[in-house]
């Protein structure tokens, strides 16, 4: 299916060029229209009240203080929810409002809507909530062994799988085994949750402007809790600033359109940062202990391992997230014996769900860590034990599937270990203080610091997993010339809206083509995340194109007498390989309209069995990233210097957008190594701004060194695997690997704090 | 909420008698947060940022003093002829908050705010600075480490204003250093500055995040001193070591969500170390 070849002169704003982004001029100047900035004639603003306690049962909820203050025109509670109670993308276990028990801080109680932000803070504080205050459950291990009562009527436990495949006896000569722990990520996006919801006259549906990731299952879950049917309900794409996997679950949707039907106006509800981190889903913690058995010559002869994921308090997708991650134990290597057990549990914590890498790079932290432990028990260099395990197209999961994308792991391990190491020295060329670790603090002198280098390699499934039919819709129509494109993938920033153009120029042999408005006007585009958009929504886009083309084809064929087989498009002309007639597309579709819509589905994945096995995933990606860092041991502080990777990416669609994802995907990953954590004190959450949220800065960002293998991927439409998780997954691995080589300590908990390092 | 803007130093003494409970307003970037967290409220704020007055600074060679008007910022702290003056203070304004905030805050601020965490403090600590405090009433002068009596809260009365900070112009070395879990904007967990006055032959050490106050170490500084070659900038390691030990003595740190006590304690006095062999590099 790969018919526009790779080559240094591309055509610019074609398939394989670094085409820029059509909104980035508008979001460089300020100019960008993100959801929080929408508004419309008449507008209400809305607010929520959010539980202060993390575990309580709601004893009366007096609204009436209210309604007293001047401007407040709704106030809502679980009792004005005319639909279903509850929602949720797997479970719909999440109320739209808690009505008799809360069971995390920030759970929402009741809104308003009122003419002006301060009338609805004010409303806010006059509403009456009493609660009697429970004993929180805030260990997950106490939701494992049952010990703490259910704290919903679902039960502690979202799911246990185990996975147990081969050899259940089989014990190596050489034994590694350790205990790792991952601490709370955030999103952190920089775009705050917003929507504007428009009613409609009489109330007979509603529009909702909003930043999301899958605008059709929004709708889904917004049209049954209003008691709606689908069609009343419609969705278009807010300016998104970011997502990461926070925007995948329902947040401030349901309330704002529920106050706008409810006033009959339109009403705006936009989070603040520290509501942010308390209104999305986070990264899972977790817990999990690995042993890994190998020969004298560190091959691999069965993988033990052991993960608890804490969901917090409603189950978003925690099932999803614990497959990835028991799925994915194994790491990028070949195993055929495994013994694995898995728990995703209730707690009285934030709720947690989807984020960048997506229960794998909990895996990845701990397999990494094991691959170094056993290069050291069997004396050879982190990477030669890498490649002597290194997975290859053709072997069999701890899952039983076969691997049947491209798994460049060994070359990507080569390719990054011919890389030059850094030649800057400790503090930089030109010694600034600002590049020691602290940096601007000016703690260290070159004398206090140390340099280590660390690797890790990765496996990440592309898609969604377990039988889920997540395809993708597009439209395409072609007229005088001019493509217009339809679709309802949500541009996050992840540049779809750069490929789809790029895709029908390609294909369609145009210049022009116009994208239409985001929204739910045609078929679902399922989610933006999974690493997924580029080859699903791309592979919808580029299905939609060349029925359009055909038609055409069949349209010049019928009226020069040609057969359409000989054409073809070379620039923006349709050429006849046969007479060798010529005909621009804009005079070969004047005057006439080509409208086509085209659904790519990916092959059907399976459910695991009880014992873990099943053709669950529906393909991979792999990477692999060496960091160098320079470590102040004696302070415990950290500067990154460097992060190479190599990524297995099928085919470079767009380099450019292919650097941001990766210098994006390790910024994340390094804020996860050495600084982002949500601190929660018995449910309690210390840290709900970026004055303590910690998000790496220009001073704490490496430089990044990238080679990107390109062996195009069979089953995808476009040849091209989706980039934007591995980058995420091993990056964090690495750069603790290497702290651990800078000082010699066993680093077993991300992030890693400046006590790990002194005190550990 | 009434917002005042006077724009001379009459002015805003007026306006603050007028209302002597008001928030006073300088570059805003501890208070604005606050306003729009919901975090405080302010009846009144009187915005001082446009007092000309205020936004002086005068160095005086013959009192070696230099004189920084409440209202200039960190900005212009970090940069000459300021920093020239001042290296400790200018140290310490390179690390507050981005180059943003640095354009916006200011001394007096700093001082205002008065957290223990304030990148200024611990070096104005060191160096004896005093606060200029006045009022419609007048003028008085409080030494810096009187006028900070606990996290936030200072000698600064009713309808008072912080009109100036004086310091000293010393002979000898001055740093600043901080640890916090990012390389840059981040708020200290731990601080320190020194101050070696070679004139004068006397070491300060002030500590800031390690207290409810910016802490000075007594101990530490007279062992300091009793052993320090100033003319040839020796002090021997043993000496380094037990003033390290002293200022983990001096330090009176918590745990909290930013980090736990036992670091503080560790950290400020490997700061403290580090920062006497810059003074003082040779053994």
């Amino acid at each position: 299916m790969i018919d526009t070849a790779l080559s240094a002169d591309v055509r610019a704003g074609r398939l394989g060029h670094s085409t820029l982004r059509p909104d980035g001029v508008a979001k460089v100047q300020g100019t960008f229209q993100f959801s929080g900035d929408l508004t419309a004639d008449g507008v209400l603003w809305g607010a929520t009240l959010r539980s202060p306690h993390p575990y309580a049962r709601i004893v009366r909820i007096d609204v009436s203080g209210a309604w007293k203050i001047t401007g407040v025109e709704a106030v809502i509670t679980a009792d004005d929810v005319p639909g279903v109670m509850t929602y949720g993308l797997i479970d719909q276990d999440q109320p739209v409002f808690a009505s008799d028990v809360v069971r995390f801080v920030g759970e929402p109680v009741a809104a308003v809507a009122a003419n002006h932000p301060d009338a609805c803070r004010r409303a806010l504080d006059a509403i009456v909530v009493e609660y009697e205050v429970l004993q929180p459950l805030t260990d997950p291990e106490k939701a494992v062994d049952g010990s703490f009562e259910a704290i919903h009527p679902l039960g502690n436990v979202f799911r246990q799988q185990r996975i147990v495949r081969g050899d259940q006896t089989i014990e190596g000569p050489i034994v590694v085994e350790g205990s790792y722990e991952l601490g709370m990520q955030d999103q952190a996006f920089l775009g705050l949750e917003a929507a504007l919801a428009v009613p409609d006259a009489g109330g007979a549906g509603v529009e909702l402007h909003v930043a999301t990731q899958w605008l059709h299952e929004d709708r889904k879950q917004i049209a049954a809790c209003l008691g709606m049917a689908d069609e009343q309900v419609r969705l278009v794409l807010g300016g998104v600033g970011g997502a990461f996997g926070a925007r995948e679950d329902i947040s401030l949707q349901v309330h704002t359109c529920l106050l706008a039907l409810r006033t009959s106006r339109p009403v705006r509800m936009a989070y603040s940062r520290q509501e942010s981190f308390l209104g999305h889903v986070h990264r899972h913690p977790c817990r999990i202990t690995m042993r890994h058995h190998a020969d004298h010559d560190g091959r691999l002869l069965r993988v033990e391992a052991r993960f608890v994921f804490d969901g917090g308090a409603y189950a978003s997708t925690s099932s999803a997230v614990l497959v990835n991650g028991i799925t994915h134990a194994q790491g990028p290597y070949k195993c055929d014996n495994a013994t694995v057990d898995g728990w995703a549990v209730r707690t009285n914590n934030l709720p947690c769900g989807a984020m960048r890498g997506f229960g794998v790079v909990q895996a990845c932290f701990a397999h990494e860590a094991q691959m170094d432990k056993l290069a050291a028990a069997v004396g050879l260099d982190p990477l030669e034990v890498r490649l002597r395990n290194a997975m290859e197209t053709g072997d069999r999961l701890i899952t039983g599937q076969v691997v049947e994308s491209v798994a460049p792991v060994a070359r990507l391990i080569r390719e990054l270990a011919a890389m030059p190491l850094p030649s800057e020295p400790v503090g930089g060329h030109d010694l600034n203080p600002m590049r020691l670790p602290g940096g601007a603090g000016r703690t260290a002198d070159v004398g206090n610091v140390r340099r280590g280098i660390g690797w890790a390699v990765s496996i990440k499934n592309l898609m969604y997993s377990e039988g889920f039919d997540d395809y993708s819709t597009a439209r395409v129509r072609l007229a005088d010339g001019i493509a217009t494109v339809k679709f309802a993938t949500a541009e996050v920033g992840q540049g779809f809206v750069t490929l789809a153009g790029q895709i029908a120029r390609s294909v369609l042999g145009v210049d022009e083509v116009v994208l239409d408005q985001i929204d739910t006007q045609v078929g679902s585009a399922g989610s933006t995340s999974a690493s997924r958009q580029t080859w699903m929504s791309g592979g919808a886009v580029d299905g939609a194109c060349r029925l359009v083309r055909e038609r055409m084809f069949e349209r010049v064929a019928t009226l020069h007498g040609l057969d359409p087989l000989g054409l073809v498009i070379e620039g923006t002309e349709v050429v006849d390989t046969v007479s060798g007639l010529r005909l621009e597309v804009s005079e070969a579709t004047a005057g006439i309209e080509f409208d086509e819509t085209f659904e790519h589905h990916h092959r059907p994945t399976e459910d695991l069995d009880e014992f873990g096995q099943g053709n669950c995933h529906t393909a991979f990606a792999f990477a692999a990233h060496r960091a160098v860092v320079d470590v102040d041991p004696e302070l415990g502080l950290v500067k990154v210097v460097e992060v190479a990777t190599v990524q297995d990416i099928g085919r470079a669609l767009n380099p450019l957008s292919i650097t941001g994802q990766i210098e994006g995907g390790i910024a994340q990953g390094v804020g996860l190594a050495v600084m982002e954590e949500i601190i929660q004190l018995n449910g309690h959450v210390k840290n709900a701004s970026f004055t303590d949220y910690l998000l790496p800065t220009f001073l704490d960002m490496p430089d990044v060194v990238i080679g990107l293998v390109e062996e195009p991927e069979p089953q995808a439409p476009l040849g091209a695997k989706g980039v934007g998780e591995p980058p995420t997954v091993s990056s964090t691995p690495a750069v603790v690997a290497a702290i651990r080589d800078a000082i010699g300590k066993d680093l077993t908990r991300v992030p890693v704090r400046p006590t790990d390092i002194v005190f550990g | 909420m009434s917002v005042l803007v006077p724009t001379s130093l009459v002015d805003a003494l007026q306006a603050l008698a007028e209302h002597p409970d008001a928030t006073v307003l300088a570059g805003g970037t501890d208070l604005m947060v606050e306003l729009n967290g919901g975090h405080r409220r302010a009846s009144s704020v009187v915005v001082v940022n446009r007092v000309p007055e205020l936004c002086t600074w005068r160095h005086d060679p013959v009192s070696r003093t230099l004189r920084l008007g409440a209202g200039v910022t960190y900005a212009q702290i970090e940069r000459d002829p300021i920093a020239s003056l001042v290296p400790g203070l200018a140290e310490a304004a390179r690390t507050v908050g981005s180059p943003q905030i640095r354009h916006a805050a200011t001394i007096g601020g700093n001082v205002g705010t008065c957290s223990p965490a304030g990148d200024g403090l611990p070096v104005l600590s060191a160096l004896n600075a005093e606060v200029e405090l006045v009022s419609a009433e007048g003028v008085r002068s409080v030494p810096f480490s009187s006028f900070m009596v606990g996290p936030k809260r200072t000698l600064r009365g009713p309808g008072e204003l912080i009109s100036a900070i004086t310091v000293p112009v010393v002979d000898g070395w001055q740093g600043y250093a901080k640890v916090g879990v990012r390389n840059a904007m981040v708020i200290a967990t731990a601080s320190a500055a020194v101050v070696a006055d070679s004139r004068r032959g006397t070491v300060a050490i002030a500590l800031g995040s390690v207290g409810p106050t910016i802490l000075r170490c007594p101990e530490a500084e007279a062992h300091a001193m009793e052993h320090a070659d100033f003319g040839e900038r020796r002090l021997a390691p043993e000496v380094v070591s037990h003033c390290c030990e002293l200022v983990r003595l001096a330090s009176r740190p918590i745990d909290d969500h930013r980090s736990t006590a036992a670091y503080r304690r560790h950290a400020v006095g490997v700061l403290a170390g580090r920062l006497l062999r810059r003074a003082f590099p040779n053994e």
